[in-house]
């Protein structure tokens, strides 16, 4: 049995909270809408690229907490990462929420994201996890468009 | 139904004394899965508008036609053949004079309110209806009341209007009325409300459609669990409903129609027993209700249907009503004691459904918390954005109770409430 505070972890109360990097970007080089329509979360995340280096990102938006904590969270792990980086961080972000396994292994070098371990334990709250990150890879693509999880 | 909503607020609610004829203990026996439990604690189980739980006995008569009748109906010489036909037939009349049906060929075995209401759309309203006529429905509808319409609009440059509700989510009979035109062809209108819980005048609805010559459907997939309905008494052309939330199983639903209407409609699907005789120079469609019944149908279904129907008879819909109007109350009072909820949805008349939202807390992390101390709830929009939107709300947390449910049930749900705001102040 999986406990409560596996999945509300203190750090995500917080980012829920208080969110990291809420706004949006003047004149972004990447711009993207995610919809969860299971849930209703909503957001929108804009990017500024240095080269092929993030040089700022920021997200807006209505979601629960584990979405809210996900993308305020995302928003300081992909700061300063090059387009490559983000997107290996992406893959292991996604295996750490929906792999049975030890959490700590495939944790390991994400720093503050491993507090979302406790998430594959609910299954339903997958797509609030990934919503932020689902949409920030749609801005980093094709620069604008929309995406939903559906 | 009854009124409630506002009053509430000195101190805890009194529990209501059961009525002697009432046992709600007694009741839980007759559904197995009311004794599992959820994360080491027994279950809640509050998300009957979604589906509701299936009593023995409909497990049972499903058991009875698998190991002693099983074969396919109307088609057959043999013992099997004709027994599973009985009850099939039996099924149906059982259906009929529960919605108080003229004629059990009135009644079309469909898999559930929403293909109903596509039925109804595609094989009356096609025909009928020209560019410029006017199809009305609620702020209230479920997605499946609004997206067939939608569809046939785009068919044939029809046009929807849409009934507003007042901030207690009361359907609104005056705003209705000054809709209501010679252009009006078609009004489909849920009896109750699987988001806030409202409960429409369906009476009042049909008689002011019947003045201007406008036929009426209505959606009663949350009605029919919850108290007696007469579809001759509310004079509707059409009523849809869901096996499933009414202790049947799922995969089976009704479509009820006015036999005027059903041997002027085409047919919805073609295949076997919806014919007479077949060449391939010209068709015979058959008898009602067999032409609107092509292929074999769901047989499971509409006999574990009877058995529900049955049930709820034994049962009783009026006990039914006044206990869950008792549940209904208690949760609305106990709900308003906590300051961070508010209620979605306090119209005057309501089925026992009660929608909230709670300061600061998505309802998707509601339902989660709520689901670790056992307490199933439904969390989202409810397939009904456009009250959603009505609200201003993106989703709401549901709690939607049966006359299995109890009253220390519902302080669980209150108990998980603070729960969750403990997690999250
Ligand atoms: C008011 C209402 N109408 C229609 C439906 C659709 O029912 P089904 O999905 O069983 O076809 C529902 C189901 O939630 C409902 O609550």
């Amino acid at each position: 049995m999986s406990e409560l505070t596996d999945l509300y972890q203190e750090l995500i109360l917080d980012h829920n909270r208080s969110p990291r990097n809420r706004g949006r970007l003047e004149n972004p080089d990447g711009l993207a809408q995610g919809y969860n329509p299971l849930c209703g979360d909503q957001i929108s995340v804009s990017v500024k690229l240095d080269g092929d280096r993030i040089e700022s990102i920021k997200f807006e938006g209505s979601g629960c907490a584990i979405s809210t904590a996900s993308a305020s969270l995302m928003t300081q792990s992909l700061k300063g990462k090059t387009l490559e980086e983000a997107g290996e961080l992406f893959n292991r972000f996604h295996k750490l929420l929906t792999e049975e396994g030890n959490a700590e292994e495939l944790g390991q070098g994400m720093g503050k994201l491993k507090v979302f371990s406790g998430v594959c334990q609910y299954p339903a709250r997958v797509k609030c996890a990934t919503l932020a990150w689902h949409t920030v890879k749609a801005a980093l693509n094709n620069k604008e468009g929309n995406i939903t999880t559906e | 139904m009854q009124s409630k909503a506002e009053q509430v607020n000195d101190g805890q609610a009194t529990r209501p004394i059961e009525a002697a004829s009432f046992d709600v203990e007694r009741i839980r026996k007759d559904f197995p899965i009311l004794s599992r439990t959820v994360n080491g604690k027994p279950l809640v189980y509050l998300d009957n508008a979604a589906t509701t739980q299936k009593p023995s006995v409909v497990t049972a008569s499903i058991c009875h036609l698998h190991e002693s009748t099983n074969a396919n109906i109307h088609r057959g010489v043999h013992r099997l053949s004709i027994e599973t036909t009985q009850a099939y037939e039996k099924a149906r009349l059982r259906v009929a004079r529960f919605i108080g049906a003229a004629s059990e060929t009135e009644i079309i075995f469909v898999r559930g309110a929403t293909e109903a209401i596509n039925l109804v759309a595609q094989s009356f309203g096609r025909p009928n209806l020209i560019e410029g006529d006017e199809i009305i429905v609620s702020n209230l509808e479920h997605h499946a009341n609004i997206v067939p319409w939608q569809i046939l609009c785009e068919q044939t440059g029809a046009r929807l209007r849409v009934v507003p509700v007042d901030d207690d989510g009361n359907f609104l009979l005056d705003e209705y009325q000054h809709l209501l035109t010679q252009k009006t062809k078609i009004v489909a209108i849920l009896q109750g409300s699987n988001a806030l819980g409202t409960v429409v005048p369906v009476h009042a609805v049909t008689r002011m459609a019947h003045e201007y010559g406008a036929k009426v459907l209505i959606d009663g997939a949350q009605a029919v669990q919850h108290h007696e309905v007469d579809v001759r008494s509310i004079d509707c052309d059409f009523y849809v409903f869901s096996g499933h939330k009414m202790y049947a199983p799922s995969g089976i639903g009704i479509l009820y129609a006015k036999e005027e209407l059903l041997d002027a409609m085409p047919p919805y699907q073609g295949g076997g027993e919806m014919i007479k005789s077949v060449t391939f120079e010209q068709t015979i469609y058959n008898d009602l209700p067999h032409k609107f019944e092509a292929g074999t149908p769901n047989i499971e279904g509409a006999i574990g249907l009877g058995a529900a129907i049955e049930y709820l008879e034994n049962v009783g819909l009026s006990n039914i009503a006044a206990y869950e109007d008792k549940l209904l109350d208690y949760a609305t009072t106990r709900l308003a004691e906590i300051p961070e909820v508010r209620l979605i949805g306090t119209a005057k008349e309501k089925v026992s459904v009660v929608s909230f939202v709670v300061e600061g807390i998505h309802p998707h992390d509601i339902g989660t918390v709520l689901d670790q101390e056992g307490v199933a709830i439904r969390t989202g929009h409810h397939c009904a954005q456009p009250i959603m939107q009505r609200f201003g709300v993106p989703a709401t947390a549901r709690a939607s109770m049966s006359f299995y449910n109890t009253h220390d049930e519902i302080d669980r749900l209150i108990d998980a409430i603070h729960t969750a705001i403990g997690v999250f102040a």
